[in-house]
């Protein structure tokens, strides 16, 4: 009877998950509306929902021609950095001495704030698309090389002596051992990486350059043009939900025994 | 044949030097079932860590077929305690992993897989990752892993230890009959007294730490034995016997 209940409720679940957080933001929205409107708000101080729609579409033009600049930062960023991070990664967990010698470093290069070797990296490759790359992939590197490395290692010894008697080589304990046991720690890192690489392209954009939506908010706020300062945190935030979507869905795609597994787990309990 | 000569280990450990195995010495004929019992914690798991070829010892030396060249690692199969099935692998992708690491071509791999996995129970779930199968089915599914590579000598560490004891039984009568019809030759480590003798030809008793072997008795009970075989008088003889070394300070 028990067990009955539970799986009639399952999906009943799944649904207001989905439906209530929704619900939630539209409600939000109204209220800002409805206190915009009759609290005389300013448009330049805080613009309403509407205005910063109908600014949406009248800027549109505007807004695709930065936000590609910096999606385009983003990605060569992250793709920098998911190279570069597995890469270490991998070298750092065959070799002992490289791991001693690199990952301290690593861990305490992490108290520097980037927002503070930006200016020094404008000064050093200008302020082009290099120095925004360079921010963007310094600051989702260290979640995908550490959650890598965590993954990399989270094999356990009778796996290790069970692919040996299968007579394995250490090439193909890596490849088909420790690889596949890493994935999802790896994909954990890059979902964060992902969302942190939005930041560091803005966060690049502001200090110094001539495009992209960071600057654009930039230039657009001593100008009290506040609701297209609105939009194009709006179109962030839409960029970075997609991209953390579309890491999402690629992780689906590669780590199908994964998920069902966790999900066939959860039905159980 | 296997012939186990004076094998001794000891690892080094915060308060000195731990000895493990203490002149270990035994013989499994070819196509035998031979056990190795022994108290918790005696170094079973080392003796056949070193059998395997995982670890070395520090002296003596094992024979497989007169030779002690024979390439034991990935030709002695070795069954642990759990399945070790590898969670992103489909069942018949698990079964077929000591061909690939052989090199042997995945479409070839699983054609020869398919040929058994019928009499391993595994119809039907072969496109299955392991999560869904039941505790007995996952330690077929390891035991075929093995058998695939044809490996002449196994060695099973308390392969039906994490199972329930009504599977426990319907898998012990099940490995006999491979074994019978497979041929190869067993040599199982446990600590259930019941179990090796159900199974065994032969079974050697180990000393607590550091282990060396006290007993050995040959278990004389007509095949094939069953559930009921514990009930003989025969059988609680024999059970008598181990239990008096075992229990023995």
């Amino acid at each position: 009877m028990k067990n009955n209940q539970q799986q009639f409720k399952f999906p009943q679940v799944r649904t207001y998950s989905w439906v209530i957080p929704v619900i939630i933001l539209f409600g939000l929205i109204a209220l800002w509306e409805i206190w915009v409107y009759f609290g005389n708000i300013p448009k330049w101080q805080l613009p309403a929902p509407s205005a910063i729609a109908q600014e949406l579409v009248a800027s549109w033009e505007l807004l695709s021609h930065h936000a590609y600049i910096t999606l385009q930062e983003i990605i060569i960023g992250f793709f920098v950095a998911l190279v570069s991070g597995v890469f270490l990664a991998g070298a750092l967990v065959s070799s002992k001495i490289l791991e001693r010698a690199i990952l301290p470093i690593l861990i305490s290069s992490q108290t520097i704030p980037i927002i503070a070797i930006a200016p020094l990296l404008l000064i050093w490759v200008g302020y082009g698309l290099a120095s925004k790359v360079i921010i963007v992939a310094l600051i989702s590197f260290y979640p995908i090389a550490v959650n890598t490395i965590d993954g990399l290692k989270a094999i356990n010894t009778d796996m290790i002596v069970m692919m040996k008697s299968l007579g394995a080589s250490r090439w193909q304990i890596f490849s088909k051992l420790q690889v596949p046991t890493s994935l999802p720690y790896m994909f954990s890192g890059i979902k964060v990486g992902i969302s942190l690489s939005v930041i560091g392209a803005v966060i690049g954009e502001w200090v110094g350059s001539s495009g992209g939506l960071g600057y654009l908010i930039k230039f657009s706020q001593p100008l009290f043009l506040t609701s297209r300062v609105f939009a194009a945190i709006f179109v962030l935030s839409v960029m970075g939900v997609v991209l953390f979507a579309l890491a999402g869905w690629v992780e689906h795609l590669m780590l199908p025994w994964y998920y069902q597994e966790k999900r066939a787990k959860s039905i159980n309990q | 044949m296997v012939e186990i000569n004076g094998l001794t280990k000891s690892f080094p450990t915060k308060e000195g030097t731990r000895n493990v195995l203490d002149n270990v010495s035994f013989r499994a004929n070819t196509g035998g079932f031979v056990s190795v019992i022994g108290p918790s914690g005696c170094g079973k798991s080392t003796l056949l860590h070193i059998i395997a070829g995982i670890d070395k010892a520090d002296s003596g030396e094992i024979k497989i077929n007169d030779t002690t060249n024979f390439p034991r690692l990935g030709h002695v199969g070795y069954m642990q305690q759990k399945d070790l099935l590898l969670p992103w692998r489909t069942v018949l992708d698990n079964i077929i992993l000591g061909l690939e690491l052989r090199g042997v071509a995945r479409s070839e791999a699983r054609q020869k897989a398919l040929e058994h996995i019928e009499t391993f129970g595994l119809k039907g779930f072969e496109n299955q990752y392991p999560f869904v199968l039941s505790g007995g089915m996952r330690q077929r599914a390891s035991f075929l892993r093995s058998v695939l590579l044809h490996q002449e000598v196994m060695l099973l560490d308390e392969p039906f230890g994490a199972l329930d004891a009504l599977t426990r039984h319907q898998m012990q009568e099940w490995l006999v009959n491979l074994w019978r019809k497979l041929g190869n030759t067993i040599i199982l480590v446990t600590h259930d007294t019941d179990e090796a003798l159900l199974l065994s030809d032969k079974i050697y008793v180990l000393s607590a730490r550091p282990a060396k072997i006290v007993m050995s008795l040959d278990v004389d009970l007509p095949r094939p034995r069953t559930h009921a075989t514990v009930t003989e008088p025969k059988f609680a003889k024999l059970k008598a016997k181990l239990l008096a070394q075992l229990h023995e300070k």
